[in-house]
């Protein structure tokens, strides 16, 4: 459960305030899909990256299942993101130097999982994402849609609660971009929380919820229109 | 996170950059080499320093006229106060119980004539004890005898090396020589001993003290070495040498009494501080190879930033981002050592080839200093991008592509 109350956030920039977030209030209820659209520079990415722990808010609450996260320590929003959070980029953020099974691994060696464990879940991870027989592969040896498939199966294996996805499927055509929509969307009726960043008006339509941002406040909450 | 995990992702991002890893470990690799290399011929040096000194036996004290301040060392002479070291007083120390023999030492430079040849050599003024105290040994004939070192005999035992210079082939035995234009008859030819530092002790003569004495017209000795049983009895001996001259020298010490020990630690002490001093040179083409390491991982972690705020996003703590940049250094400066450990051995062993007089050690623990040097440095160079790494923000990081 996700409760945000007067969140703000601001940056400095040489001698002038961006008011990247104005006093955003919102509930966001356990499995719920929830779209976030606007304008670019309205504020989403900011918006998501202070749901995922990655950044603070200004000022104003952010209870995160019944806890104050907005000031704790760096180490225990580290250990939020690791057992929470899953984070889905625009251009996918995997380490190219590591096979698809090696990147899906690596949220676990962080969190200090054994290897045996370790391969077992990511295995199972791919399987859940469809990439199996391509567990062995780099990312350059894969598509777009299949890069974004192993991402979405390393923002899941930790089990978290919540996935972000910003703008994942910016970077893809539309065949793959719906693959990848789909497959988030089964996460979510499988009990994932889910919040999408898009531009793209297909996508926020299949969201239980579409939350609009201009300019860093909510324009408007509610189901598709 | 694990241990063995962290090493395996610092390792694999180490692989990433092939030549660029490369190059930064030979700069390492080169620094490594140079102290080893530097180090192991000080080392060498020291080693056959202490043998050269040791050939005499560690169980001897040499006593020297006037007093140096502190152990070892030349004894500085104070005008006036000193009195001189006499054959009397080397016949006091006989008296010790655990001394061996007690001998009158004094030397000089003369020319030593057997028919058309000749020779100018140190000249050494002894006793019977010359095999016992310094192990020196006889191959022909024997020995200065034994008797009254106050009164002399004009017989000479040669080195071999001045036997060959003055009769070849020849027999020397019996024959006669003339030392300083004095004659004397040759009863004896030692065994080869070698150099000792850079004297030739095969290059010279021993005749009787008192024959020496008048011959470099002194009344005086340079010095007296006083053998004794065991090492156990060493500071007794001390003590009891430092009470009988005194008591024969109206109460001062006037002379210096130099253990063996004291003048190893005093030469130890000194070939240390060049050892060190070289070692320390070598350490400038390791800074050089630390600074590459630096520019390297700096190199890295600006290319690394959207690396970095993804890890943070997947959970990763500052910390762990610190010691993932660190452990690269340090992987990339050990690999490095240990190439130089290599490269330094082999160029070592490749000296004591080409120039086999040049002495050449490399102890065990310095291989490990060294490749615990290496991985300090790497620690060292790496702090400072490490460093800038887990400070960078995770959202900005991200952003960077
Ligand atoms: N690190 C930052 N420093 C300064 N300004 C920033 C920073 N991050 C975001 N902004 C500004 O905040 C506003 C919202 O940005 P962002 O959340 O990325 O928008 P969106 O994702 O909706 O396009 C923009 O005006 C952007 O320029
Ligand atoms: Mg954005």
């Amino acid at each position: 459960m996700i409760e945000l109350r007067g969140l703000t956030r601001h940056f400095h920039v040489g001698d002038q305030t961006v008011h990247a977030l104005r006093a955003v209030s919102l509930a966001v209820p356990d499995g719920d899909y929830l779209a976030l659209m606007g304008p670019s520079g309205s504020g989403k990415s900011t918006l998501l990256h202070i749901l995922g722990c990655l950044d603070r808010p200004t000022s104003g609450s952010y209870v995160l299942d019944g806890h104050e996260v907005g000031s704790l320590p760096e180490g225990e929003l580290a250990e939020i993101r690791s057992r929470k959070i899953g984070f889905v980029f625009q251009f996918f953020h995997l380490v190219p130097r590591l096979t698809a099974a090696g990147n899906v691994e690596l949220p676990m060696i962080l969190a200090g999982i054994r290897p045996g464990e370790r391969r077992a879940r990511a295995a199972k991870a791919l399987a859940a994402v469809g990439l199996t027989d391509r567990a062995s592969h780099r990312p350059d040896q894969l598509s777009g849609g299949q890069r974004q498939r192993v991402a979405i199966a390393r923002a899941t294996v930790m089990g978290p609660s919540i996935l972000l996805a910003d703008e994942p499927t910016g970077n893809l055509d539309r065949a793959s971009g719906r693959e990848i929509i789909e497959l988030i969307e089964r996460m979510n009726r499988d009990g994932l929380t889910v919040v999408v960043v898009t531009h793209d008006p297909e996508i926020g339509g299949r969201a239980r919820r579409i939350l609009k941002l201009v300019d860093g406040r909510i324009a408007s909450d509610g189901g598709p229109s | 996170m694990r241990a063995i995990d962290l090493t395996r992702l610092a390792l694999g991002a180490v692989a990433g950059h092939r030549l660029r890893s490369a190059l930064t470990m030979l700069g390492i690799a080169i620094g490594i080499a140079s102290v080893i290399l530097l180090t192991s011929i000080g080392e060498g040096i020291r080693l056959y320093v202490l043998s050269e000194f040791t050939q005499f036996g560690t169980n001897i004290i040499a006593v020297n006229p006037g007093k140096s301040d502190t152990t070892g060392g030349n004894p500085t002479a104070m005008a006036g106060t000193i009195r001189k070291l006499t054959i009397e007083d080397a016949e006091a120390l006989r008296r010790i119980p655990q001394v061996e023999a007690s001998m009158p030492v004094a030397f000089g430079n003369a020319r030593v004539e057997h028919g058309e040849r000749g020779r100018s050599v140190l000249i050494y003024g002894v006793t019977a004890d010359v095999p016992r105290v310094w192990r020196f040994g006889v191959r022909h004939g024997r020995f200065l005898p034994e008797g009254d070192p106050r009164h002399g005999s004009p017989l000479v035992v040669l080195g071999i090396k001045l036997k060959r210079e003055v009769f070849g082939e020849d027999n020397a035995l019996g024959e006669r020589v003339r030392i300083g234009g004095r004659p004397f008859r040759v009863i004896g030819v030692m065994e080869p001993k070698g150099q000792f530092l850079n004297l030739d002790l095969d290059d010279t003569a021993f005749v009787p003290v008192a024959e020496a004495m008048s011959l470099f017209n002194r009344d005086d000795l340079i010095e007296i070495d006083v053998a004794f049983r065991s090492a156990a009895a060493r500071d007794q001996v001390v003590a009891d040498v430092r009470r009988i001259l005194q008591d024969r020298h109206q109460g001062e010490e006037d002379f210096t009494i130099t253990t063996q020990e004291s003048m190893l630690s005093t030469l130890d002490r000194i070939i240390g501080v060049v050892t060190k001093a070289v070692g320390a040179i070598g350490g400038i083409s390791l800074v050089v190879g630390a600074i590459g390491i630096l520019t390297m991982m700096w190199i890295s972690v600006n290319e690394s930033t959207a690396e970095i705020g993804l890890l943070r996003a997947l959970g990763a703590r500052r910390g762990q981002v610190l010691a993932f940049f660190l452990l690269q250094a340090a992987l990339l400066a050990t690999a490095g050592g240990a190439l130089g450990v290599f490269a330094g051995i082999g160029i070592a062993r490749t000296l004591k080839v080409v120039l086999p007089r040049l002495p050449v050690n490399t102890p065990l623990h310095y291989v490990f200093a060294a490749l615990i040097l290496s991985f300090v440095v790497g620690l060292l160079s790496g702090a400072l991008p490490a460093r800038r790494a887990a400070g960078l923000d995770p959202v900005e990081a991200l952003r960077a592509e």
